[in-house]
């Protein structure tokens, strides 16, 4: 699939033509360049390898900066590689005119990191039903976590409290309402996982 | 910051409303639709603040309506307003007038500022 690196900018809204106030998100996609090429020759599959934001020279290390220099071009923060149908070459660049208006995109994003929580906010869990008929300290909390003599023991994989968000979430089925060439933005329909300014993949 | 201000200003569409702020009287009228048909009403009512900026900005107008007062919030840049007009403008002392919520009868009155 092909897609762009990018960046997430905001949230803001817009009204349609029909007078409807549409929610929506801002992204800066690319400039990427191709940082490398992979074939099924020498590589076993095939795929692009694409970089996105300027990095300081200085705080490239050496087989970064041997890497970039085959594609001559300057130290980026983020690789990624995608699936093009189209040949590219090592070193072009790929900007948002890969996209059209109106196309449907899928958005990768890390989502934001909520520390340790609970299975009600973790997990989707419905708590205990009322507060009343002697409840008092239990609202929260998961209830069972399995039988007795048998099996002894938790079942691996079973649903508790722990570190929450920080995780890749896909969100597919968004709309490009508009691409803003020069400044490299598209604007997108609903929103995307992450804070303001972490890095997004867009694919089509 | 700035990025998002580009975004927004690619839609923005033109508009030119009298200026207004809270205190002043206005007319707006909404573009309402019924069905397939569309209609124009008229909201006339004291403005009680203007909030926000660039494509979310918002103002809300207060009225009493049979007894009953009624708020409503207006987008600045909604396409449904089909226009505004001053009605009187108003003399008040800050930007956002919500003591008006707690008047009554001829207490809710605003001096009118006379240019």
């Amino acid at each position: 699939m092909a897609g762009l690196i990018g960046k997430k900018i905001g949230m803001t809204s817009v009204f349609s033509a029909e007078g409807k106030n549409i929610p929506c998100t801002v992204l800066e996609a690319g400039p990427c360049v191709v940082t490398q090429v992979k074939t099924i020759e020498s590589d076993g599959y095939k795929a692009v390898q694409l970089a996105y934001d300027e990095k300081k020279e200085k705080s490239a290390n050496n087989p970064e900066k041997g890497h970039f220099s085959k594609a001559k071009t300057s130290p980026k923060r983020k690789l990624v590689e995608f699936e093009f149908e189209n040949s590219l070459q090592l070193g072009e660049s790929v900007t948002s005119e890969i996209f059209a208006e109106g196309e449907v995109v899928a958005v990768y994003g890390t989502s934001k990191g909520k520390g340790f929580q609970g299975v009600v906010k973790r997990h989707g869990f419905s708590g205990v039903g009322g507060q009343t008929h002697g409840q008092h300290n239990r609202l929260r909390a998961p209830g069972s976590v399995g039988a007795s003599s048998y099996p002894s023991r938790v079942f691996k994989g079973m649903r508790m409290a722990g570190r929450t968000g920080g995780d890749q979430v896909k969100v597919s089925g968004l709309k490009i309402i508009k691409i803003i060439g020069e400044q490299n933005l598209i604007v997108v329909k609903g929103s995307v996982p992450g804070a303001n300014g972490s890095y997004v993949i867009i694919k089509k | 910051m700035d990025l998002i201000k580009v975004a927004e200003n690619a839609f923005i569409r033109e508009i030119n409303y009298p200026e207004f702020s809270a205190g002043d009287t206005i007319t707006i009228s909404y573009q309402i639709k019924e069905g397939d048909k569309m209609r124009v009403q008229d909201y006339r009512g004291v403005v009680i603040q203007r909030k926000g900026t660039g494509s979310g900005a918002t103002f809300t107008v207060r009225k009493v309506s049979g007894g009953v007062g009624v708020e409503r919030i207006f987008p600045v840049f909604s396409p449904n307003i089909d226009s505004i007009t001053v009605n009187k403008k108003g003399k008040v002392r800050r930007a956002r007038i919500y003591y008006l919520r707690d008047l009554k009868g001829k207490k809710a009155r605003i001096k009118e500022k006379r240019s």
